[in-house]
């Protein structure tokens, strides 16, 4: 059991964490109807395109992975503040954020 | 030749003049728009004077006519696409001169007269701008060195002469003519341009002089070929001259205003297809078939539009008939060989034609636009300078000597009775033509000027002078204008020089040949032309018993050969068996296969159902774009799955474990 233990956790679990984490923020991107819940979901895959960066990255030594990581998480940071602001912005203007009913693109 | 002749300023002058008054002009003043369209035609002229005049030796530059001809051309290439060479190109030989002279001299003085005539109609400037722009397309048609020139010309008189004739376009049956003039037109252009073709693929060469020196060279060329291009030329020519079976717009033209129908419909437009054969008598020469298709023709539509000529009673209409006639009298002239006198005809016709015309168009004007001779009659006393003018052309024109037309019409009738096995056939149907001529003239003559008036008494306008220098002018070459033809170094009391014209013949022959005609004799000359005036003067007789003296005599005529004439009436119905032949089945094509079922039903029904189809189409496509923002991002999730699954897959592998199961199910 030691062996368990002391042994390294092999790539392909951390690959199948962040396969799962992408799958749950696009199912929840597509059957959500918050707003906000979708908005979390893309936050969702966001991060689990940033769990397999560092895994690639540890995995062939590549410090490249690790800065887009960096990269990612800044522009995450800008959109949540402007993805945030629109939502308000929606609320204000519409009094719900069903995302099925913020259509006005359609013609 | 010494100098230069600069032959492209006569026919760009009139055109400066036609964009100038066509552009500008209705915001000119009037004397501006008046002296723009006289110096254009005016400047033409002398050019082409101080040519002639430089050839006779005469002059600043003094020329000989051993240098002619003299050829000028454009230095750019106008069409060079492989073996097709055609240079935009002018020539000027004895031929060219002699129809320039009297295309911009008669062009001149009947733009004079029209300054007159048109002084207070609408559109002034508008009727000089098309007048400039006929002698700039006339010009070209003369100079042309090659046939396509020709051909550019040929199309922009007819272009002229359409605007012309429905220059009072207000006027239904003036559009109508216009039309009418333009369309069966096109029936001898596309002879024309079919003959071009020919020459280009048999010669490969349109330029003239280049065809008559292959011609020449080869004495193989003969009948075959060449009477097909020459059919197909004489059915342009007589489209554009009126002759049978194309004559019909000539009549009709006379819709517009006199002096166009004077300058264009008698004097130098429809004498165009007479110059083409004269241009391209060499193809005649080597086609006996053709030429003698073109003498019958000629014959045929002399006789023909005589006989209808007899009982017209619109003055203007006589006259189209008579203009028919004489170009019929030119075409048998160059059926049998005699271009030269067929040219010389030419020139003496556009002399008392235009005389004719331009009298007919004062009387017209003086009356207060009646053209009816049966409500004319008398005007001798209220217009005796109108009168005598008309006298002239009218002896001219029924060949009294010493008028100009008897010299012509005389070589031509002798020219034919020496012409061949059919001559003396072809020569009789003149003489009777000339019969029928002299009479039509002469009850003209009496209808309109003698006798007691018929007419209500219309405000006599007074005749300006624009109008009656013009008439002067054309009326002493109406008298002298056959002088030309005779030689003086033959002495006057030899009679036969009076009336064999060989001086004419002699100096347009280095440009159309001599003159065939073999076996004449100075007696049979002296007798033929004694017959030509002998008829003429029975002509006169008759029209003067009928017109002058027992004025029931016609109606009783009349009514003695109904039959006869309501068909001479009625113009042996040739409109109404071209409208009932060619234009009803034509409209019934065009409306109902063309209209109906190619037009609505194929091509109707083929936009249809392409337009049915993209409509459907979208409105299937359009459900896809939502506005639903969930239902894009499935889109693109289930993209990018397919991609991925595209990518990850190995496909190779998973076909050949495929055909692999396939071939194992083969085997067993």
């Amino acid at each position: 059991m030691s062996s368990f233990l002391t042994q390294e956790v092999p790539i392909s679990w951390y690959l199948l964490l962040s396969a799962v984490l992408f799958s749950l923020g696009v199912i929840g991107f597509l059957i959500k109807r918050n707003l906000i819940t979708v908005f979390m979901s893309i936050e969702l895959m966001l991060n689990a395109v940033n769990l397999s960066f560092v895994t690639f990255a540890h995995q062939w030594h590549a410090v490249k992975g690790q800065i887009f990581v960096f990269f990612v998480m800044m522009v995450v940071a800008a959109e949540a503040a402007v993805g945030l602001a629109i939502i308000i912005a929606v609320f204000r203007a519409r009094a719900t954020l069903a995302v099925d009913r913020i259509d006005l693109m359609k013609l | 030749m010494s100098a230069p002749l600069h032959l492209w300023l006569i026919p760009l002058l009139p055109f400066a003049g036609f964009l100038l008054n066509g552009i500008l002009g209705r915001r000119l003043p009037k004397w501006i728009v008046t002296a723009v369209a006289l110096l254009a035609p005016a400047a033409a002229f002398g050019l082409v004077l101080n040519a002639a005049l430089g050839l006779f030796g005469i002059g600043p530059a003094p020329g000989s006519f051993s240098s002619l001809p003299y050829v000028e051309t454009c230095p750019l290439p106008w069409i060079d696409i492989g073996a097709l060479h055609v240079d935009f190109s002018f020539v000027l030989d004895q031929l060219s001169l002699v129809m320039l002279l009297v295309v911009t001299g008669v062009g001149f003085l009947i733009h004079v007269y029209s300054v007159g005539y048109m002084s207070h109609e609408e559109g002034y400037a508008r009727y000089f701008s098309y007048l400039n722009l006929f002698l700039f397309f006339m010009t070209v048609l003369v100079l042309a060195g090659n046939a396509l020139v020709m051909f550019v010309g040929w199309e922009g008189v007819g272009l002229a002469s359409y605007l012309l004739i429905g220059f009072w376009f207000r006027k239904t049956s003036a559009a109508d003519a216009g039309k009418k003039a333009f369309i069966v037109n096109r029936i001898g252009d596309f002879g024309f341009l079919i003959g071009m073709f020919l020459l280009l693929a048999n010669f490969g060469t349109l330029t003239f002089t280049e065809i008559a020196t292959k011609l020449g060279q080869d004495p193989g060329w003969q009948g075959g070929v060449v009477t097909v291009i020459a059919l197909c030329l004489l059915l342009g020519a007589t489209g554009k001259s009126a002759q049978l079976p194309l004559y019909v717009w000539l009549p009709d033209a006379m819709e517009g205003p006199t002096p166009v129908s004077a300058l264009i419909h008698a004097a130098t437009m429809v004498t165009a297809g007479v110059y083409m054969i004269a241009r391209t008598h060499v193809l005649f020469d080597h086609s006996p078939f053709a030429l003698s298709v073109v003498a019958i023709v000629g014959a045929a539509t002399a006789l023909f539009a005589a006989t209808i000529g007899l009982v017209q009673n619109d003055i203007k209409r006589v006259l189209a008939y008579s203009t028919i006639s004489q170009l019929g009298y030119m075409f048998l002239g160059c059926g049998v060989a005699a271009y030269s006198a067929a040219i010389f005809h030419l020139v003496t016709h556009a002399f008392f034609k235009a005389l004719l015309f331009l009298a007919a168009g004062s009387v017209i004007h003086a009356i207060g636009g009646e053209q009816d001779l049966r409500r004319m009659g008398g005007l001798w006393k209220r217009m005796p300078f109108t009168f005598a003018v008309t006298t002239v052309g009218v002896l001219a024109i029924a060949g009294f000597p010493p008028f100009a037309g008897f010299f012509s019409k005389d070589a031509i009738l002798y020219a034919a009775y020496l012409h061949g096995a059919n001559g003396k056939a072809l020569w009789f149907v003149g003489v009777v033509t000339a019969l029928l001529t002299s009479f039509y003239m002469f009850r003209l003559w009496y209808l309109a000027f003698l006798g007691k008036p018929r007419g209500e008494d219309a405000p006599h306008h007074a005749t300006p002078w624009s109008m009656l220098g013009p008439l002067v002018i054309l009326a002493l070459l109406s008298i002298c204008g056959g002088w030309i033809g005779i030689e003086p170094s033959g002495g006057l009391s030899n009679w036969t020089n009076w009336i064999n014209m060989e001086r004419f013949s002699g100096f347009l022959a280095p440009a159309v040949g001599a003159n065939a005609a073999e076996g004449g004799s100075a007696g049979l000359e002296l007798i033929l032309s004694g017959a030509a005036v002998g008829v003429a003067l029975l002509g006169w007789l008759v029209a003067h018993l009928f017109y002058r003296q027992k004025s029931r005599l016609p109606a009783q005529a009349a009514a003695a050969l109904p039959g006869g004439y309501k068909l001479l009436a009625n113009k042996y119905y040739v409109d109404e068996f071209y409208g009932a032949a060619v234009v009803k089945p034509l409209l019934a094509i065009s409306t109902y296969l063309l209209g109906w079922v190619v037009d609505k039903a194929l091509l109707g029904g083929a936009a249809w159902l392409l337009g049915g189809v993209a409509t459907f189409a979208g409105a299937l496509l359009q459900r896809w774009q939502s506005g639903n923002i969930r239902s894009y991002a499935a889109w693109l999730a289930a993209g990018a799955a397919a991609v991925l699954l595209f990518l990850v897959v190995p496909w190779p592998d998973v076909l050949a474990s495929l055909s692999a199961i396939h071939l194992g199910a083969a085997g067993h």
